[in-house]
């Protein structure tokens, strides 16, 4: 065993003077390393920020809301069922909320109502076209984790008024009030001002997809007022996220109560949860990501054939060292090692570079283009040393063995 | 025939120690190797046996097999027939390892060309076999410090192969040749790449090894480096021709 570490640590000092001695062929190598590794190592951190902003977006609609509605996001729903439901009505809201305050250990949390439709927005010259507006009540601002960056969201005065006051994006903030601040300015709504009482904080778009940025909060009495008949609306129901199942079922049935439905008859209503979005999401994620690698992976690969063949060239060359070694006692084992390690410490020298060289790229690229999701973390960093040592012991196994193998007599003759 | 060389004063008075234990015992010996289609008898039937405190040539023309012997007698390679024992072990049945075991433990090879490890120092060189042999650090230190003082050149330790001169670099090889206090050293052509002042001076630091107590075979086409030991062997087409001691 100590015979192990001495080879060990001969092999690791062989490496550095090799390294050192062709500092020109060392660096050429490990160029194809590095490149490998900073396209591996873009590739992860570019997954890592596509998960953190659809974490982020997701986080936008909350992780701990269940919607009511009429049907299962997302599903090929069979749409003559669905076109037979019957609407939620905001009513609910009132019952279940009802409910909750009967019931101290519930679950759920609170009840707010949901409508949504576009608009356009406009402030003297300026429009946005399009804005999402959600109406809803005060509550809601217990249920979105979003913060205000400035003024106030509605009170519950405002709310049950159904006062024309409006909590907007950050987009619409600076796409209608440029350069100055929104709040206790007016804006038009379907030929109604509303009075911006607050914006929210940047969001940040996910590739610029949907954000939150871009949207707006009415009560949802000024909303009722633009005149759709709210067949769509849904019902958020805040809950407890640590007792998931358990709310599930509350409202199932306090919903299956509500609707008056037999015992025997199916739920004429779905609770959706931001779960299943991501259910949906992560296949897709999953996918992207492991092509991405693949490809990602070929440059490394290439980069791996150059570390072989340079270690070929390494043993061809020294091979009456090789042969001086094992006369000396080398055994076999020692020779497939030292060589081994050689390639390691070539192939880590590319890690470490390659992984300097990602981490300024993502810098410059968070600046250049901050929504641009790139992320660097530790375990990217763990994973590329990780990839490094492998690809030398991978590469480098092959010449390592030959070198191994070579017949002392041979060897020593070879001019 | 050329001028010979000066003998060492010492050798004048040609002492000779008393032989030990049996170190080498080579009976019937036969070596082939195939080269392509051809078959080619290195050794036909080699019989030999070296004692401990022996200084020995093997001296032979080329392609008497004298090159395939020394490779034998330095487990470098292993008899096609025969039987050859080493200090009592029966090397023909070793495997890889076992061979390099006793090449670390019991042979100290020295070579024509040196054979140095150039990005290394002296230091470094010698110590080589005790790292191969898992001697700790601060031992393998001090034994190759002692080993390169006992060949002259405690001042050069810290040299490379390139600062030093042809001589140098062969005490460099001898002293890593004894720092393993192996049971024999063999020497292929020692002083072919000297001149002959500094071979007359590394055939003198043999003299010195040889009263010291350590077992010396050197293998040699050269007459003059030859009459330096106590006794020849002299092959010719594979088999031993003679052996006798030297006059």
């Amino acid at each position: 065993m100590r015979q192990l570490y001495y080879e060990l640590t001969e092999s690791v000092r062989i490496a550095g003077a090799q390294i050192y001695a062709n500092k020109l062929r060392s660096l050429l190598t490990a160029l194809g390393v590095i490149i490998g590794i900073v396209a591996v190592t873009l590739m992860g951190t570019a997954i890592n920020g596509i998960d953190a902003g659809v974490d982020r977006s997701l986080a936008g609609f909350g992780d701990d809301i269940l919607y009511v509605s009429r049907a299962p996001w997302g599903n090929r729903f069979d749409w003559w069922k669905l076109r037979n439901r019957r609407g939620i009505r905001v009513e609910y809201v009132r019952a279940i909320n009802e409910w909750i305050a009967d019931q101290p250990n519930s679950a759920l949390k609170v009840a707010v109502p949901y409508d949504q439709g576009f608009y356009h927005v406009t402030r003297g010259d300026n429009r946005l076209n399009n804005i999402m507006t959600i109406g809803t009540t005060d509550a809601y601002a217990r249920t979105t984790r979003s913060d205000l960056l400035e003024g106030r969201f509605f009170s519950e005065f405002e709310s049950q008024a159904g006062a024309n006051v409006a909590v907007i994006g950050y987009d619409v903030a600076s796409g209608l009030f440029p350069g100055e601040s929104a709040v206790g300015q007016t804006v038009r709504v379907r030929d109604q001002n509303f009075k911006v009482l607050g914006v929210v904080s940047r969001q940040g778009s996910f590739l610029g997809a949907f954000s939150w940025d871009s949207m707006m909060v009415i009560p949802f009495g000024a909303s009722r007022r633009f005149g759709r008949v709210n067949t769509d609306g849904d019902v958020q129901v805040q809950i407890d996220v640590k007792r998931l199942a358990e709310a599930k079922d509350e409202l199932r049935g306090l919903m299956r109560r509500i609707r008056q439905l037999d015992p025997a008859a199916e739920d004429d209503f779905a609770l959706n949860e931001v779960g299943t979005i991501r259910e949906r999401i992560d296949p897709i994620k999953n996918g992207i990501a492991l092509a991405g690698l693949f490809i990602t992976g070929l440059a490394l690969f290439v980069g791996a054939i150059g570390i072989m063949n340079i270690t070929y060239v390494s043993v061809k060359e020294r091979t009456k060292e090789i042969g001086t070694r094992k006369a000396l006692g080398a055994r076999r084992r020692t020779i497939l090692l030292q060589f081994l390690i050689e390639a390691v410490a070539i192939c880590l020298v590319g890690g470490v570079g390659g992984l300097a060289l990602a981490a300024g790229l993502t810098q410059i690229v968070a600046v250049v283009a901050p929504s641009f999701p790139l992320v660097f973390s530790l375990g990217l960093v763990l994973t590329g040393l990780a990839v490094s040592v492998f690809t030398g012991i991978f590469s480098g196994f092959a010449p390592a063995w030959s070198a191994s193998k070579l017949d002392p007599v041979v060897a020593l003759r070879y001019e | 025939m050329s001028s010979p060389l000066p003998l060492p004063a010492s050798a004048l008075v040609r002492d000779v120690r008393p032989a030990g234990a049996l170190v080498i015992d080579i009976a019937g010996v036969t070596k082939l190797y195939r080269m392509g289609t051809e078959t080619v008898h290195a050794l036909r039937g080699v019989d030999l046996r070296i004692h401990r405190n022996e200084y020995l040539a093997i001296m032979g023309p080329s392609g008497s097999g004298k090159s395939t012997l020394m490779n034998m007698l330095g487990c470098l390679d292993t008899p096609t027939a025969g039987h050859y024992e080493f200090g009592g072990k029966n090397v023909a049945t070793m495997d890889d390892d076992e061979l390099a075991g006793i090449r670390n433990r019991e042979i100290g090879f020295v070579f024509q060309t040196f054979n140095l490890l150039p990005r290394s120092d002296a230091l470094h060189n010698v110590e080589l076999p005790l790292i191969y042999a898992g001697i700790p650090k601060r031992e393998r230190l001090d034994r190759a410090m002692q080993s390169l003082e006992n060949v002259g050149l405690g001042e050069r330790v810290h040299h490379r192969p390139n600062e030093l001169s042809g001589g140098q670099r062969q005490r460099v090889a001898i002293a890593r040749a004894l720092v393993t206090r192996p049971s024999i050293i063999l020497a292929d052509e020692p002083t072919g790449n000297l001149d002959s002042k500094t071979g007359v001076e590394i055939l003198a630091l043999f003299e010195e090894l040889y009263a010291q107590g350590n077992t010396l075979i050197v293998v040699t086409h050269e007459e003059d480096v030859a009459r330096h030991a106590r006794r020849i062997v002299r092959l010719r087409d594979g088999l031993v021709e003679s052996d006798a001691p030297a006059q």
